[in-house]
């Protein structure tokens, strides 16, 4: 496994504040990495560290074996899309996306060549003579994709690329861009706020918190083995377990963490006060207090569904029982 | 008090009912000012210019002629012409290139405290009289001003000399030289370059310049192909204040430079002690046409297009 891109020991801060604070991350050339984390973690941070928008306060960034310090972002072998997509507004679709061809010297009419070609593959073969303000936000966000492409990277960072679209078509352009990269075969490094996302799209997930990476895993490892209450609360909201609840099961003074689907209504078992009941569609999530304890558990389709005041028994298998030796 | 009060409800009802009649009576003064007294007293002007002069009466002749215009290219008058419109060009490509740096420093890195005192600094100028600046200019760039003096201190005065040597843009002092006439242009325009360009690169998105270079634009190739023409229309609408302000000034090149005349000079002599009022209309309509041109091939060119 050759290393894309490693950051060792990087920090960036601004004045007291450590938005990123002294990370280590190893991706692997091919792969598709996830940075997931609630706004403010740092993650969009790493992303421009690695792209060259900010230069780290101390630590080393390699791309592709190269030390990326001093090597400006327009000579880095790496292409971003942004967030707000930043097309060019004074210039058409075509001309956006042959801009990195222009500016590397190709001549007009080949650059037009693979501009079009690049809008192809994002199927917006049609739209080259159309100005950006004329396209929807869809549409703008495969531009930004095939101008990103189209100066054949070695890795292409995305931004939050799906944050500003609608749930269809975010769930569209998922199985596009995971499609897309298993063809291309180039690293993909995807910044996002959204678990589902992360964990549906990534070979591999880096959890940020308050400037720090809690746990990097593959997407089984950071839902089914989080190792912090942190990771379980927001990768997929898990019930988290203080020390006291798990003692009397275990023997051990440790967080543990439950999933909701792990819970069921059982004849014998825990008695819990439904607190609130809500319908999912595919599923009911219900809200308990076990003793103190407050979870949710989720009842699958068909399963008899308590009304909230009620008072319920429910039960787990104790192999769902993940505990967490971090605190 | 009810009755008043009533029927002002029923005024306001009226007009929220009738929102047409609303935009009618708030547009309506401006535009019988622009309308009757601004554009009139325009077409007046441009409606003297096709009258001539009586040469051996000086009087007035009221039929329409080009004869007027024709006498704008004599030598004489046309050397006028010329001589201010390169001056406007100069001083305009010079507060551009001045105005550009200050005006993305203010956009890009001035925040807050330094915001204010960037603003301080650039309107400050325009607070002050514009007679007492053009006066203080005459004093700094004379013979016996600072400017000579910090020459003759770093043992340069060789080199201003040589400079002011040179026809045409050199003289006996520099506030006496078309060089001191163009500083003080600089000088006083510059406010009207610094602003507009600061407020169009305002609304560059941050991201736009980081997405030029992420695709590998060198720093001048962002510059050239995404900051520049982004930024055109506030350099466009800058151009226009400093072209413009410059065609017509009068006061500036009397009270600094050589006794060649500017086109506001001209029209302030031939309407006044000449009397010639259609040659001074005539010279007036010169910067009109000279806007309307450069507005026009602004245009052509796309320097709108980002608007």
């Amino acid at each position: 496994m050759t290393s894309a891109i490693r950051l060792s020991g990087v920090s960036r801060h601004y004045g007291a504040v450590k938005a990123v604070d002294n990370i280590d991350l190893d991706i692997a050339e091919g792969e598709f990495f996830a940075m997931l984390g609630p706004s403010g973690s740092g993650k969009t941070t790493t992303l421009r560290l690695i792209a060259g928008f900010e230069r780290p306060t101390v630590g080393e960034i390699q791309i592709y074996g190269e030390v990326a310090q001093g090597i400006p972002p327009y000579k880095r072998p790496v292409n971003t899309v942004f967030q707000d997509y930043a097309l060019f507004p004074h210039l058409n679709v075509r001309d956006n996306v042959a801009y990195g061809l222009m500016v590397a010297g190709v001549a007009k009419y080949a650059r037009h060549k693979s501009a079009d070609d690049a809008l192809e593959m994002v199927a917006l073969g049609a739209y080259g003579n159309r100005s950006p303000s004329e396209l929807s936000g869809g549409q703008r966000q495969r531009v930004a994709l095939a101008r990103a492409l189209v100066n054949k990277p070695k890795a292409l960072l995305l931004d939050e690329p799906l944050g500003a679209l609608d749930l269809k078509l975010r769930e569209q352009m998922q199985e596009e861009l995971k499609a897309l990269q298993r063809s291309l075969g180039i690293t993909f490094v995807f910044v996002t706020h959204d678990q589902g996302e992360a964990l549906s799209m990534a070979d591999r997930v880096a959890v940020f918190n308050e400037g720090r990476i809690v746990q990097i895993g593959t997407p089984e490892d950071i839902y089914y083995r989080p190792e912090s209450p942190f990771v379980a609360d927001f990768v997929g909201s898990s019930n988290v377990l203080p020390p006291r609840f798990v003692a009397p099961f275990i023997g051990q003074q440790v967080y543990g963490s439950l999933r909701p689907e792990a819970v069921y209504l059982a004849d014998q078992g825990h008695p819990a006060q439904v607190t609130s009941v809500s319908f999912l569609g595919t599923a009911t999530r219900v809200s308990i207090t076990v003793g103190d304890v407050a979870m949710t558990m989720l009842l699958p389709k068909g399963a008899a569904i308590p009304k909230a005041g009620d008072t319920v028994q429910v039960n787990w298998d104790d192999a769902d029982l993940h505990l967490m030796a971090a605190p | 008090m009810s009755t008043l009060s009533g029927m002002l409800t029923r005024i306001s009802d009226t007009l929220w009912r009738k929102p047409n009649l609303l935009i009618l009576l708030l547009i309506l003064p401006p535009a019988l000012w622009l309308g009757i007294i601004y554009l009139g007293s325009l077409f007046a002007l441009l409606a003297q210019s096709f009258f001539s002069i009586d040469e051996f009466s000086g009087v007035i002749k009221y039929e329409l002629t080009l004869k007027t215009y024709g006498e704008l290219f004599r030598p004489s008058n046309f050397d006028i012409i010329v001589r201010t419109v390169v001056m406007a060009i100069a001083v305009t490509i010079g507060a551009a290139i001045i105005g550009f740096p200050v005006a993305y420093f203010a956009a890009r890195y001035a925040r807050g405290k330094w915001k204010a005192l960037f603003y301080l600094g650039v309107m400050m100028p325009l607070w002050s009289s514009y007679l007492v600046k053009v006066y203080s200019w005459k004093l700094i760039l004379a013979k016996e001003g600072i400017l000579n003096w910090m020459f003759e201190t770093l043992r340069l005065g060789w080199l201003l000399d040589a400079y002011l040597s040179i026809p045409i843009i050199g003289g006996n002092s520099l506030s006496v030289s078309a060089t001191g006439t163009f500083l003080v242009f600089l000088y006083v325009w510059l406010p009207f370059m610094i602003l507009p360009i600061q407020a169009s690169l305002e609304r560059v998105p941050h991201t736009m310049l980081e997405a030029s270079g992420d695709l590998g634009a060198r720093p001048y190739q962002t510059f050239r192909h995404v900051l520049l023409p982004l930024a055109l229309p506030g350099v466009i609408a800058g151009s226009i204040f400093t072209f413009s302000l410059t065609l017509g000034d009068y006061i500036i090149p009397q009270i600094v430079g050589s006794s060649r005349r500017f086109i506001g000079q001209a029209v302030y002599a031939y309407q006044g002690t000449a009397g010639n009022i259609p040659l001074a209309a005539a010279f007036a309509v010169v910067p009109i046409i000279l806007m309307a041109l450069y507005l026009w091939i602004a245009k052509r060119q796309g320097a709108f297009d980002a608007l």
